[in-house]
Formats: structure tokens, C-alpha cells, sequence
């Protein structure tokens, strides 16, 4: 055996067709034990195709998924130690709450006792802060304790990987926040590898260790949050997790400096060397201020206020750059006065570190 | 204003219910009362209605007893063995059933619909006849075996006849059962037979039970197959009824059995309501 029992889920090679489409391909990571991956990607890229290989209700065209180190190739959904928490979460309308949980203890082969499996079922519901509800309907239960419900179910039964097939999808902003808190916590708690799969790039990057950046069947990057969203990989990765500007440039020969298109040159940044030729630029609205017209002479560029965008926090800008038109530009309160706020039609400078441009091959 | 529209509504929902209620009036709530009113009375000497109260026809019930008999055990039985032919087959329709064909099997289903029951009892009679599978059966030696006129006849007449009024309320029920329900039980280590009676059979129980109080309470009232098949051997109220209103006139005994069916049939049907409800009561969810 390799190394890959350090690791819960290891892919190697893998692709999945469906007929003649492709659904992935050329899949390879590995998660380890104990930590929390989150698959990204926009709706379609086969990041829940790859959940599903993992859970056994797919099978892989090509490679082989392991779990703990062990080849799942052929092995039935119910032989595999993992369990998922589904989309819309897929609770038994027939059952009772406890029932739920119960389910899959009562599955256990050699068979476990009726108090052993009502105080694991307990026990599970405690956990997610359900004690009282179990004699309830599931039709009883909101959205939100349906939702706690459906994580009882999954990880009553101990599984080495829990599997979240964007579990939060269905919930509004604030308990998506607080359910957010809910998993890190519980993923803690239990030691278990979690990998959820989402197309909301602030849940993936608020609450797992590694994220998976997948698009149009491919995983186009894979790292820490912060590596993501501070090192994107390519244009799709710099655009898809958060917000960015692209601007089109041409870099020097030599790699020194970048020119806009509209003749505006900067330095490179200096991490990388960028190869010579036609380039696109990303730029996040953050690593962008604002300052009035005159106030500073080290505004790269200069444009007009097109909109304002008041987030409470921060407040976004919409500013038309000329010759490279529209901006967006995100400004922290506390960096500005209460009266500072910019006038839509007002003319400001924008300024930024060079070293905070992303510089990839057009 | 909102008066005026609040008016037209009602004349609008008055002008959809009309026919419908007309209809239920004059040919089932009507004839019942007249029936009700039949079932109390005496028969005429020269046969029919002659006005009278009493319970004397009530009492004469067991004298039918065996027209009774044969239809409260052939009915459910038949049901039964319905059911259980049509399941796996509504199964295999919903769930195993390649998607692209799926609507063309089940068309085939209702296809026999096209032709009159009479004619494919008939069909039946020729086949369990002395001419047809006693027939071949004498061939290899196996003399003077009777299929025509027997209950099992009449109940494969049955079951051939109403299977497609089981399979199509199972296939519905089965074809709107949530397959991540199925992937769920999966996940949860359940072996696929495990599945099938912890999730697919109780979710698709109000479907069973739409079948089987349909093809009940159809056959309660069932004619023609007792008559083709069962010879006047095997009978059935509806035959019982048949001779006592055309043959022997008896319309107010001939009342009195047919109101005892109907009053056997609401409690069925009442019975067979509060399961399927307390069934489909725990499938709220789905519409939420």
C-alpha cells in the first residue's frame, strides 16, 4: 500500500463519461484525514459528479477513487464508509426525525440493539442541537432543522467522510451564515474528513482547509483559501472566486512592466515574471483606492463615479475608467470619513500596488 | 364592483358543477332513493314494486349467501393476486424501465382497453374450454381436467382483467418516488432488498392502496366474468341481482342486495381511505 492511507480520498486519474460527453477528466487530489475540502466550481464543472464517485453512485470511466487508501472500484454506495448529506438533504417523508437518524444504525450488520441504536441516535441529534424533535414529522421541521436533521442522519453512523452536496443551498443568508459556524465546529468535533461540494465561493473559502477550484470538468486549482483567493491560478480562478477586474495589456519584453490598453505602464508585479506578449490583468476591487481628483499624484488611472453601491461595511464603486471603462472598486468604511463618501459623476484617482496584479497570458 | 365579479364566479363555477351535478342527480342519487324506497317494499304478484314497509327482504339475505360468499372472497383475493402480479410490473415500469421506451410500455398497458372485456372473456372462455388448454393437456395424458366454471377460472379472468387498473396507480405512485430517497438508503449502508421495504413499498403504499380499493370495489359489482366463466357455477351478487330483476322480478329483494353491496362497499372504501390518508400524510413533505 502507498502512501495514500494518510489520506481519506485520494483520486488518481480519473474521468467520468457519460456516452460520448465527458464529464471530468483528469481528476487528481488527495484529501487528508481529518481536513475539510470544499469542491468549487460553477454549476456543470462535475464537481458533484466527483462527489458522487466518492459516495458509489457513480462509477468511474477511468482511474480509481480511494478511500483510506483502499480502491472503491465496483464497490456498492452501502459497502463504502462514507455518507452524505444531500442536496435538499433527501429525508424519508415517511419516517419520523429520530427514525431518520436511526436509519442507517438499523442498516449495521452484525445488528446492534434497539437501546443501543435509539441512545446513538441520541446522541447524534444532541449534537446537532435537536434533542427534543424526535418524535416529530419531517414535514414538522423548517427548512434549517431539516437541514440539522439531515446531518444526524449522516454522521450517526461514524462514517471516515462526510460528503456535503451543497448543504446550505437552501437556506437564507443569515442561517447559512450561522450553519456555516455550525459545520467548522462539528467538522472539529469529530475529527471526520468533510468535502463539500458548492458553487458559492464564500462558503468554500469561509470554511475549508483546501479548496478545489473545478471548471468545465477539470480542477483548475487546488490550495489553501487564502492561496485561492490571493494566487489565483488563471483568469477563470481570479474571476469565479470573488470579484476582479480585467483589464487587456501587452507585457515588455523582458517581463518588467505591463501596459494597459490604454498605454498606462506599470511596474510587473515582482513575484512573477510574466512572459512577454498580450495579457490579460486581474485586479481585485479591494486592492483599489480611491482618491479625489488632484488629492494625490500617484493615481495610476483616472475615471468618472458611475454608481455607488452602499453595503453597510464597505461601499462599491462603479467607475468608468478611460479607455478601459468600467471598474469596480470596493471601499472599507473605516479608510474613509463618513463625509468622504464619493458623488456618482464625481472624477477620482485610482491607485494600487503594482504587486497586486495578477498577470496571465491572454 | 368586486360584488359583480364575486357574482360572475359563482355563475361560472354554478355553470362547471351543473352537468356534473345533474348527471349524479338523475342516474346514481335518484335510482338510489328509489332503490332505498324498493328495498323496504313487497314484490307485486305480476313481479316489480308493490308499496309496503318491511324488513322482510333483509331477512332473506341468506338466501343469497353463496352469491355473497363468492364475491367478498374472489373480490379481495382477486385484488390480492392483482397486486401482486401488477407490483413487480409497475416496478419495472418506473423504476428499471429504459426512460426513452417507458411511454410506450405504458401505453401497452392500457392497450387491452381497446377491445371490450367481452370479447377477451370470451377469448378466455374458448382457451379454459374443453377445446383449448383441457385439450392439450389430454394430448400428454392428462384426461378430463375442468378449468371452465371453476373459481380459479373466474379469478384468472379477474386478475387478467383488472390488472392494468392496479398497474397504473402503482406506477404513478412509483414513478414520483424521489430516487435520492433510494441513493439515501444506499448511503446509509442499506443493502438494496433493505431498501426496497424501508423506503420504496411504504412510499408507494398509497398507490397499493388506490388499487386495490379500485379493483375491489369494481369487482364487488362484477358480471360478466362470473357469468363467462364461472358458468352459473360461480356467481356473484351482480348476477344474483341480474336474475332477480330480469328473470324473477323481484325488485324489492333484488333492492335489498344491492343496497347491503353499496353499504359494504362505503366501509371498504372508508376503511381503505383512512389508511392511504395516514399514508399520505407523512408525504406532505413532498409538496412542501
Amino acid at each position: 500500500m502507498t502512501s495514500a492511507s494518510t489520506n481519506d480520498i485520494e483520486f488518481r486519474s480519473v474521468a467520468k463519461r457519460y456516452g460520448s460527453v465527458t464529464a471530468v477528466s483528469d481528476i487528481n487530489f488527495a484529501v487528508p484525514k481529518g481536513a475539510f475540502m470544499a469542491l468549487l466550481g460553477p454549476s456543470g464543472c462535475g464537481k458533484t459528479t466527483c462527489l458522487r464517485m466518492i459516495g458509489g453512485f457513480e462509477q468511474p470511466s477511468e482511474g480509481t477513487v480511494y478511500i483510506s487508501g483502499e480502491a472503491m472500484n465496483g464497490v456498492a454506495a452501502y459497502r463504502r464508509p462514507v455518507n452524505m448529506v444531500f442536496q435538499q438533504y433527501a429525508l424519508f417523508p415517511h419516517l419520523d426525525v429520530e427514525q431518520n437518524v436511526s436509519y442507517g444504525l438499523r442498516q449495521m450488520r452484525p445488528r446492534i440493539s434497539g437501546a443501543e441504536i435509539s441512545r446513538r441516535a441520541q446522541e447524534a441529534l444532541e449534537m446537532v442541537r435537536l434533542g427534543g424533535f424526535g418524535k416529530r414529522r419531517i414535514h414538522e421541521m423548517s427548512g434549517g432543522q431539516q437541514q440539522r436533521v439531515a446531518l444526524a442522519r449522516a454522521i450517526v453512523n461514524k462514517p471516515k467522510v462526510l460528503l456535503l452536496d451543497e448543504p446550505l443551498a437552501a437556506l437564507d443568508k443569515k442561517l447559512r451564515t450561522a450553519m456555516q459556524i455550525e459545520l467548522q465546529t462539528l467538522q472539529r468535533d469529530l475529527g471526520i474528513t468533510f468535502v463539500l461540494v458548492t458553487h458559492d465561493q464564500e462558503e468554500a473559502l469561509s470554511m475549508s482547509d483546501f479548496v478545489c477550484v473545478m471548471n468545465a470538468g477539470r480542477i483548475v486549482q487546488v490550495g489553501p483559501p487564502q492561496d485561492i483567493y490571493d494566487r489565483p491560478a488563471s483568469l477563470f480562478v481570479a474571476d469565479f472566486v470573488g470579484k476582479t477586474n480585467r483589464i487587456a495589456a501587452t507585457v515588455d519584453t523582458g517581463g518588467a512592466s505591463v501596459v494597459f490598453a490604454d498605454g498606462t505602464r506599470v511596474a510587473a508585479p515582482v513575484a512573477t515574471t510574466p512572459s512577454a506578449g498580450a495579457a490579460m490583468v486581474a485586479l481585485r476591487p479591494e486592492a483599489i483606492s480611491l482618491k479625489r481628483n488632484g488629492a494625490a499624484g500617484t493615481a495610476a488611472l483616472s475615471g468618472i463615479v458611475t454608481h455607488r453601491i452602499f453595503l453597510g461595511s464597505s461601499v462599491e464603486y462603479s467607475v468608468d475608467v478611460d479607455g478601459l471603462g468600467d471598474f469596480l472598486v470596493t471601499a472599507d468604511r473605516r479608510a474613509l470619513g463618513d463625509g468622504d463618501l464619493v458623488e456618482p459623476g464625481d472624477r477620482v484617482g485610482l491607485a494600487f500596488d503594482p504587486n497586486a496584479l495578477h498577470v496571465f497570458p491572454a | 364592483m368586486p360584488m359583480a365579479t364575486n357574482t360572475k364566479r359563482n355563475l361560472v363555477t354554478a355553470a362547471l358543477v351543473a352537468p356534473a351535478a345533474a348527471w349524479l342527480m338523475i342516474f346514481l342519487v335518484l335510482p338510489f332513493i328509489a332503490m332505498l324506497v324498493f328495498a323496504f317494499g313487497e314484490r307485486a304478484p305480476e313481479g316489480g314494486y308493490q308499496a309496503a314497509f318491511t324488513f322482510a327482504q333483509f331477512a332473506r339475505l341468506p338466501t343469497r349467501a353463496a352469491a355473497f360468499w363468492n364475491t367478498m372472497v374472489l373480490a379481495p383475493v382477486g385484488a390480492l393476486v392483482c397486486l401482486l402480479v401488477a407490483y413487480p410490473v409497475a416496478y419495472y415500469l418506473a423504476v428499471k424501465s429504459d426512460p426513452r421506451y417507458r411511454l410506450i410500455l405504458v401505453s401497452l398497458v392500457v392497450v387491452p382497453f381497446w377491445t371490450s372485456l367481452l370479447v377477451r372473456t370470451y377469448a378466455w372462455m374458448y382457451i379454459l374450454g374443453s377445446r383449448g388448454i383441457p385439450n392439450l393437456l389430454s394430448m400428454i395424458g392428462l384426461e378430463d381436467v375442468r378449468l371452465l366454471n371453476t373459481p380459479g377460472a373466474v379469478l384468472l379472468g379477474i386478475v387478467y382483467g383488472y390488472l392494468p387498473l392496479m398497474i397504473m396507480p402503482i406506477y404513478v405512485s412509483l414513478e414520483k418516488l424521489d430516487r435520492r430517497l433510494l441513493e439515501a438508503s444506499a448511503d446509509l449502508g442499506a443493502r438494496p432488498v433493505s431498501t426496497f421495504f424501508g423506503v420504496t413499498l411504504p412510499l408507494s403504499l398509497p398507490g397499493v392502496m388506490t388499487g386495490v380499493a379500485l379493483v375491489t370495489i369494481l369487482l364487488l359489482g362484477e358480471y360478466l366474468i362470473p357469468q363467462l366463466l364461472g358458468g352459473g357455477k360461480v356467481f356473484f351478487i351482480g348476477n344474483a341481482l341480474v336474475d332477480l330483476f330480469l328473470q324473477s322480478r323481484n325488485w324489492p329483494f333484488g333492492s335489498a342486495i344491492a343496497v347491503t353491496l353499496v353499504a359494504v362497499v362505503v366501509v371498504i372504501l372508508m376503511v381503505a381511505m383512512r389508511i392511504a390518508f395516514r399514508v399520505a400524510g407523512t408525504r406532505q413533505v413532498d409538496l412542501v
